[in-house]
């Protein structure tokens, strides 16, 4: 049975962060091309297919029409979507199908335009932009006027109140992710920025400031996942999946049980468990960083901190380049890119650190990756857990 | 609860269907509305065809229109149209009845917000028979 662990033998990213030659199809589409020339596997091998339910079949970009499109006869296909940790979960349950064996090899994609089609509206903007009546829970709070960024503005507003967090600690994070940025020429944005900057920036819904908030870009990314005996034959060292949990405590931020807490405190010790690993053996992670807030929830429920000492955790550097827990090294969502849903960009830049091929921002001898997404309104979290070698 | 009658409402609407459409009219007639368990006890907001806790089916109750402030935003940009007067307090209310609620904060100074105050709800009618639940400090 270990021959079928789960692995991921294949990475690839479409064309980030500004591509206007590029429409969401095609950014799934580049990104599979690259993740299959990445490993070197036969596209003919490729017998499961894993993609968010996307725009719906008139953007032509959800599961269905991206499987046909890319030309996957599939025997396992998934088209979960709960937002940017989609793909956390798509590896849990692409994982659960391999070791299964229900299909061998899986293509996971994702692909988005937002920035050339929307613009930078977006960043301020609702999901309901215009006066038709609001349906379903998001009537209880739409019409009263709440931005994306404001439903993070209350968990962050609470955390504040309950354990003295400030906009400094918060902003430490931002400038954390500014400086990997800085060592990857495609990120959004590469200069420097202290937390003073962050703090002095404007402010979008208090306590959240623009800087606190992630760029707004286009961009794709693809997984290959297999058995780790058929990944023995490719061109790629494996990257074994060693944990996936994911958890739901709400979907409306309206609904959230306790505003300062996420489902990672039930996901992440989940995956942990799985992989035999404690917060100690990760030694690098990308957390969806939406918003700094996001990071600081996440860093909390992991455990890799006390809830409510994020904001000391974070002005202590871990989260640095040199820190004990590098993370975001690609320059995350909040300089690099986030077109949307950002969670397979996390795994990607895991397998990146696991393989030893991250350049400057290497992490040295990067054994064990957490990834751990949030979907939604800091709703659905998934965590992953990747190593370098196959379970001991 | 008062009742406002604010017809020139400009923004998006609440669309109303199933149980929903409950609690807006409610609200149009000063009553707001929270749904009780008859078997299990359980409270709960938003209104919903089944008890969350124990799948029983809810019953309505009345809330007194009291709560406190547990957590808030001031929104300052927003690309909407219809939000074009910055900035504007959103607020997460508890009540006394044991659940919490969203709704829009009026009648203060934003910089003047605090989380644990004192807040009673009021509504704004968006039709003829229907209205939102907003939030001001208690009097």
């Amino acid at each position: 049975m270990s021959s079928r662990h789960p692995v991921i033998c294949g990475i690839g990213l479409s064309d980030y962060p500004v591509a206007p030659h590029l429409n969401s199809v095609q950014h799934h589409a580049l990104a599979a091309r690259r993740a299959i020339a990445d490993c070197g596997i036969a596209k003919s091998a490729i017998d499961g297919y894993v993609s968010t339910s996307g725009g719906g079949p008139a953007a032509g970009d959800d599961a269905v029409s991206m499987a046909e499109y890319l030309g996957v006869n599939h025997r396992y296909i998934d088209g979960t979507m709960v937002g940017g940790s989609s793909f956390e979960f798509h590896v849990q349950h692409a994982a659960a199908a391999i070791r299964e064996g229900l299909c061998d090899t899986v293509l996971v994609t994702y692909g988005s335009d937002q920035l050339t089609r929307m613009g930078r509206v977006l960043g301020t903007g609702g999901f309901q932009r215009d006066a038709q009546p609001v349906t379903g829970a998001m009537q209880m709070a739409t019409p009263y006027g709440l931005p994306l960024v404001g439903a993070y503005a209350l968990a962050a507003r609470r955390h504040m109140h309950e354990f003295g967090t400030t906009s400094e600690q918060l902003a430490e994070i931002a400038v954390g992710v500014r400086e990997f940025a800085g060592l990857n020429p495609d990120a959004r944005y590469r200069d420097p920025i202290t937390a003073h900057d962050v703090v002095n920036s404007r402010m979008i819904a208090d306590p959240l400031h623009k800087l606190d908030c992630c760029v707004i870009t286009d961009g794709g990314g693809a997984l290959v996942m297999t058995t780790e005996e058929i990944a023995r034959d490719l061109r790629q060292p494996p990257i074994y999946v060693l944990g996936a949990a994911g958890t739901q405590t709400h979907w409306n931020i309206h609904q959230m049980p306790d505003f300062t807490q996420m489902g990672a405190a039930v996901c992440g010790p989940e995956a942990m468990g799985q992989a035999g690993v404690t917060p100690a053996d990760i030694d690098t992670a990308q957390l969806y960083d939406s918003f700094t807030i996001t990071v600081l929830l996440m860093l909390e429920g992991l455990g890799f901190c006390g809830k409510g000492e994020g904001g000391a955790y974070v002005q202590e550097g871990h989260l640095r380049r040199g820190g004990s827990m590098p993370a975001n090294t690609d320059g995350g969502g909040l300089s690099s890119n986030h077109p949307g849903m950002r969670g397979i960009f996390l795994l990607i830049e895991a397998v990146r650190q696991l393989r030893g091929d991250a350049g400057e921002a290497q992490v040295p001898d990067a054994e064990v990756a957490l990834a751990c997404g949030s979907g939604g309104w800091l709703s659905a979290i998934g965590t992953v857990i990747l190593g370098k070698d196959g379970p001991s | 609860m008062r009742v406002v009658r604010d017809l020139e409402w400009r923004g998006p609407v609440p669309a109303g269907e199933g149980e929903y459409g409950e609690f807006f009219a409610a609200a149009a007639e000063g009553r707001l509305l929270i749904q009780q368990c008859p078997v299990c006890g359980h409270r709960q907001h938003y209104p919903r065809a089944l008890c969350t806790a124990c799948a029983a089916e809810p019953e309505w109750m009345e809330a007194a229109g009291t709560g406190t402030v547990y957590t808030y935003t001031v929104v300052r940009q927003y690309g909407v149209p219809a939000f074009a007067e910055l900035p504007y307090v959103l607020a997460m209310v508890d009540l006394p009845e044991g659940v919490r609620m969203f709704g829009g904060l009026t009648g203060i100074d934003p910089e003047a917000v605090e989380i644990g105050m004192s807040v009673a709800a009021y509504a704004r009618t968006y039709d003829d028979t229907h209205a939102m639940v907003f939030w001001e400090p208690s009097q």
